[in-house]
């Protein structure tokens, strides 16, 4: 007997492979996981794990690989309206005001300039950043611009938020504190999302699952949930079961991570011989 | 308070007359002092005292404003053209690798030398002025363009992909936006080349604004009223790159 799909995303045995001038490099191996309507998952791995190239695959920037990413149970080929992408680096559009780079999606979905100026105000005050509508990215600090960006892809409420590494130029005391402004947004929205991060207090912090990723070739290696209580805020990093988590966690990703950093040595020591 | 007393619009401005008119006095000093010839150079006063005489008698108004209307049709198909242009070898590959190096050598072509081929083509009109001035200010514009829309970052490409963008709607609000400081660099590049061979190419076949002005004027050995000539020239450019720099404000309000 098969069940209706209650997973609002699905990934199914995804592998993506580059080809390279001498070797064919696998960045992600057959990956596999579901995302449930209303759950933070993070996804967790050593830098040059194939994060980004899953966080692309599944927002529907790369084309080309094996597996098969779901929406509701309806398999998706490129970008996707359900899901709403926000971005590691800054991607504000300078030329816009706060308000005019938030109200970007409802200028797309032809919304007249009155309302989708008042539509987006609620979601600049939603980041909190009220009184800011009129000012420019290049007044802001890098945290408000991330808000802003958050901002403008849930002004397109997206039913998946998919999000990389957002606040990687953060320092960690506002990235704290933006996390917990994202915790209020999920509160609030019941917002599915989906966040690629490296950072192991952020993804303890926010998720209500950790997915752990092996060094290159990426692949699943082991699936936490966390059973912190909810509503959270920055508080929680203190609790000592937050302490457990993080050390559960880097303990699968210590040796990933020493991996990683033993083979990019050996990478470049080959290429030193090499020449 | 210093430097902090004047407004930031107008301290730019207020050094850059008070340096001007410092250069003159420099060069007034010069010249009465017998450092510069002053049958090569007249002296400022001169030229201050030979504008009346050019505006009455030369009918310098009206060939201001034949010079600023070529300009004006020149600057305007540099615009439309050479941003057309550079975006068409932007979004092709091939035309790019095979047409880049051709553009960049058209920049330094003399494209005022051609003058009889275009006499031939448009007559001894204004057109022929006009597209004189285009065809050497094209280069500048596409190449500029070119670079803009080659440099937007490609994370905000993404962005507009994520929104599902049409190739018109990623061209209208993603790339001609970030592209547009780099455009506005070749489109005053654009009008200087423009302006240096719409004036040429007027002292050139003698007909026209104040080309044929400056022509006649140094045929009379008119120096002081030939230098007051070339300050309307001057006047043109200012007032083209005033408007190009209103435009930009208007476009990019936070550049």
């Amino acid at each position: 007997m098969t069940t209706a799909p209650t997973r609002l995303l699905d990934v199914e045995h995804i592998s993506k492979r580059y080809t390279g001038a001498r070797d064919v490099i696998t960045a992600v191996d057959d990956i596999s996981f579901g995302v449930d309507p209303g759950e933070f998952v993070s996804i967790i791995g050593p830098s040059g794990c194939g994060k980004s190239t899953l966080f692309n695959i599944i927002g529907g920037l790369i084309g080309d690989y094996d597996g098969r990413v779901a929406v509701a149970g309806a398999t998706i080929a490129g970008t996707h309206p359900a899901i709403g992408m926000v971005f590691q680096e800054e991607s504000t559009f300078p030329w816009r005001t706060v308000a005019d780079n938030v109200a970007f999606p409802l200028e797309l979905a032809g919304i007249g300039r009155r309302e989708r100026l008042e539509r987006a105000e609620s979601f600049v005050t939603l980041v909190g950043l009220h009184g800011f509508g009129h000012r420019y990215p290049a007044e802001l600090s890098g945290g408000m611009r991330q808000r802003v960006a958050i901002a403008r892809t849930l002004a397109s409420e997206p039913r998946i938020l998919l999000m990389d590494e957002p606040f990687a130029a953060l320092d960690e005391q506002t990235r704290l504190l933006l996390g917990d402004k994202v915790l209020q947004i999920q509160q609030q929205l019941h917002q599915t999302t989906l966040l690629i991060t490296h950072n192991l207090t952020e993804a303890v912090q926010l998720s209500d699952r950790v997915l752990v990723m092996t060094y290159r070739p990426g692949r699943l290696k082991r699936i936490v949930t966390i059973d912190l209580p909810r509503p959270r805020d920055s508080e929680v990093v203190g609790s000592a079961a937050f302490g457990r988590y993080v050390a559960e966690i880097w303990h699968d990703l210590r040796e990933e991570a020493s991996r990683g950093i033993q083979e990019d040595e050996s990478r470049v020591l080959q290429g030193g011989r090499g020449k | 308070m210093g430097a902090g007393a004047l407004s930031p619009r107008l301290g730019p401005r207020t050094v850059g007359l008070a340096t001007t008119i410092a250069v003159i006095v420099l060069i007034e000093i010069l010249i009465r002092v017998g450092v510069i010839n002053r049958f090569i150079v007249p002296l400022p006063s001169q030229i201050l005292g030979a504008l009346p005489r050019i505006i009455a008698e030369e009918n310098v108004l009206h060939r201001f404003g034949q010079t600023t209307q070529e300009l004006f049709w020149a600057s305007l198909l540099l615009a439309v053209t050479g941003i057309a242009l550079g975006a068409l070898l932007y979004r092709f590959q091939l035309l790019r690798a095979a047409c880049e190096t051709w553009v960049a050598a058209l920049a330094a072509a003399p494209i005022v030398l051609m003058y009889p081929l275009f006499l031939v083509i448009f007559g001894r009109s204004a057109t022929t002025i006009v597209m004189i001035g285009f065809a050497a200010g094209l280069a500048p514009v596409i190449l500029k363009t070119l670079e803009g829309l080659t440099r937007t970052r490609q994370v905000l490409i993404d962005v507009g992909r994520s929104f599902r963008l049409t190739p018109a709607q990623e061209f209208r609000k993603i790339l001609l936006p970030a592209a547009l400081p780099s455009i506005f660099v070749g489109l005053r590049l654009g009008l200087i080349f423009a302006m240096i061979n719409i004036v040429g190419v007027e002292f050139l076949i003698n007909f026209g604004g104040l080309g044929q002005l400056i022509n006649e004027l140094a045929e009379r050995y008119d120096l002081p009223a030939t230098y007051g000539a070339i300050c309307f020239v001057i006047l043109a450019s200012i007032v083209f790159f005033d408007i190009t720099g209103r435009i930009e404000r208007w476009l990019r309000p936070n550049e």
